[in-house]
């Protein structure tokens, strides 16, 4: 069996909000292991973003357990929280979240300024390599103004690998790019997945979630369906079939 | 974060809003700048006080004949017969810290030419009466230490008395003048000087022979008083003290009694002086750390927006690792950055400031080293109590709420 990235046990998350009791989350388990492709889906209200927040280490359950890379999280202090997410998970968000007026470079090796171990001539290095990774190889000093929209994600992308983390969370990457765009990322993370990346990713978009091995499908709090496809579409035959427009 | 890499997050964040940079360091600079140029201005004028009191001659230590107690009747100064010639020969030979001396003597009287007259003062020194005083001549010349041993009837006067006794504008070198009807043949003319501090007028003298003044005129053998200069104003105190002691030894006097003279210098008119200066210099001080205060509320405010504005930006920092203590040294470091960068620029600036001060507006000015220490410091210190409050507002934000903050 696959080593577990994710565990998630009987997990709950309840707001307080006035007077008012909300449970975004009313107690979800699952798992996910290393090489997986999960989408995680849901209207707006389903509690998707509140699991995001969880799985991200940005939040921390109200009862039940989550464990990342075999780690529990829970009574973690902000600090180590900080930790985990610098060198277990790579965040990608729908508006990129890039720094302006600074490189692609700069905005990669991001992440790994937070991480001590890793000096200046490594951080470079490593940064080239993601770049590279996601095909920007020709546009390391451009600034995220000189890059269009899948550009932007692709050096978003790149620094969300920099870390090698654990986990890839990307939070409706797709959302802000057109459909052409949209399948390029995609084919992007199919390619990374390939390489063994495990890759969670969160979106109300059904057409997304064919392109990812594994579905889970949250309404108001609760996981309503859990399963694997079995015709994983191929972004790049997706992305070919589109008809040609003009540039 | 590394403190280097923090550096140049910094660095970075205010060379990509310049403009906004250098707006927030401009309360920055003013107040730094206009610390260094008051400060300067404040030692210029402590310093050129000093001089203009030691061109009045600050070094000038005097000895008198103190009051004597006889059958328990203390005696009045002006009436003493203590301080003798042999007493200022004593002074003369043995103290070393003092590069002038002359006995004195003087009486009061009336100074007549013609039918001119004025009623002036005499005093009777010898020549090195005119390096103690710090007195030049504007005509004519000194009586020579021959003309002190001849008791020679020769005088000068000062303006004042010029004026009053030679209305006519004569020049009065090689005139004669009567002193209390003693003839004495005018040789030289002091140059003005105008009132000493405490008001009294200069130029209203007549300086002859003390052997002249002694023998013709007041008929006395004794002394009024000693005049001395120290070789410096730093050595006055010393002086003193040596004068004492070589007094209360050549008048004989055991440890237990009083001396019977006093020694007095300049020095404590000095101090006097120089604590008005200071009084002056806190002030102007006072006011231009008050543009220093502003300037730091300048950059607390600018700081405050920046972290607003960069809500999104300490999200996802937060997201990818940031912790709070690195999103606070972000921010502190950015204020710290720019208030030591405008205190920088201030420096130069007030250092430009007084030199212009200096040059064209011809007051006197002395840039004290420490004044920049201080500022800078001030500046520094300004950076960190105003960063805080922002920083920590950033290092305080929820990541989830920072990352969905439009």
């Amino acid at each position: 069996m696959s080593k577990e990235i994710i565990k998630i046990n009987e997990l709950k998350r309840s707001f307080t909000m006035g007077t008012e009791t909300v449970h975004a989350l009313k107690g979800i388990s699952f798992t996910i292991n290393k090489g997986e492709f999960v989408t995680i889906m849901g209207s707006s209200g389903s509690g998707k973003s509140t699991l995001l927040n969880i799985l991200g280490c940005l939040d921390q359950p109200s009862s039940g357990s989550y464990e990342i890379d075999g780690v529990s999280i829970k009574d973690l202090s902000k600090n180590q929280l900080a930790n985990i997410r610098n060198e277990k998970i790579g965040f990608i968000f729908q508006s990129y979240n890039l720094l302006p007026r600074t490189t692609a470079i700069e905005n990669v090796e991001l992440p790994l300024l937070y991480n001590r171990k890793v000096n200046s001539t490594e951080r470079k290095s490593r940064a080239i390599k993601a770049l590279k990774m996601v095909g920007l190889g020709d546009r390391l000093h451009h600034t995220p103004s000189q890059l269009s929209g899948g550009q932007q994600q692709r050096v978003a992308i790149a620094r969300s690998l920099v870390n090698d983390p654990v986990m890839i969370l990307a939070d409706e990457a797709t959302g802000n790019l057109d459909t052409r765009t949209s399948y390029e990322i995609m084919s992007l993370f199919q390619e990374l997945n390939r390489k063994g990346i495990t890759i969670t990713f969160v979106t109300h978009e059904p057409d997304i979630a064919s392109f990812s091995n594994r579905t889970i499908v949250l309404k108001d709090g609760n996981i309503i369906k859990d399963y694997f496809n079995t015709n994983i579409l191929s972004a790049e035959k997706e992305l070919a079939a589109l008809p040609i427009e003009d540039h | 974060m590394r403190i280097l890499n923090l550096l140049k997050v910094a660095f970075k964040a205010i060379v990509l809003n310049k403009m906004r940079s250098l707006l927030t360091m401009l309360g920055i600079i003013i107040g730094v700048a206009s610390v260094i140029a008051m400060l300067a201005i404040g030692e210029g004028s402590k310093a050129s006080i000093r001089e203009s009191i030691s061109n009045m001659g600050s070094n000038i230590i005097t000895i008198r004949p103190g009051a004597e107690v006889r059958g328990g009747v203390r005696g009045s100064a002006s009436d003493m017969q203590t301080l003798t010639f042999e007493d200022y020969e004593a002074i003369r030979d043995e103290a070393t810290l003092l590069s002038h001396i002359t006995p004195m003597v003087n009486g009061g009287g009336q100074v007549i030419n013609g039918s001119n007259n004025w009623p002036s003062t005499i005093y009777g020194v010898n020549p090195e009466y005119l390096e103690i005083k710090v007195v030049d001549l504007q005509n004519g010349s000194m009586f020579t230490n021959a003309e002190v041993q001849a008791a020679a009837k020769v005088a000068l006067i000062g303006q004042t008395v010029v004026e009053n006794v030679f209305p006519d504008g004569t020049n009065p070198v090689g005139q004669m003048i009567r002193f209390n009807n003693i003839p004495f043949k005018v040789i030289g003319v002091l140059e003005e000087k105008g009132e000493n501090t405490f008001g009294q007028d200069q130029d209203d003298v007549v300086i002859a022979p003390y052997t002249t003044v002694q023998k013709r005129i007041l008929a006395i053998d004794y002394l009024n008083q000693v005049m001395a200069s120290a070789v410096s104003e730093e050595d006055a105190p010393e002086a003193v003290t040596q004068v004492i002691d070589i007094m209360r030894t050549q008048h004989k006097l055991r440890d237990d009694e009083e001396d019977n003279f006093s020694v007095r210098s300049m020095e404590e008119l000095i101090s006097t002086f120089s604590s008005t200066t200071e009084m002056l210099t806190i002030l102007l001080v006072a006011v231009a750390s008050i543009s220093l205060l502003i300037g730091g509320i300048g950059i607390m405010n600018i700081m405050y927006v920046s972290v607003k504005e960069r809500t999104k930006e300490i999200g996802l920092r937060m997201a990818i690792g940031g912790r709070g203590a690195d999103i606070l040294m972000q921010f502190l470091i950015e204020a710290i950055l720019i208030s030591i960068t405008g205190g920088l620029l201030g420096v130069v600036l007030g250092l430009g400031a007084t030199v212009f001060i200096e040059k064209f507006l011809h007051w006197p000015t002395s840039v004290a080293l420490y004044s920049i220490v201080i500022s800078f410091a001030v500046c520094a210190i300004t950076g960190i109590f105003f960063g805080w409050y922002p920083a920590r507002k950033a290092a305080a934000l929820d990541p989830i709420t920072a990352l969905r903050y439009e």
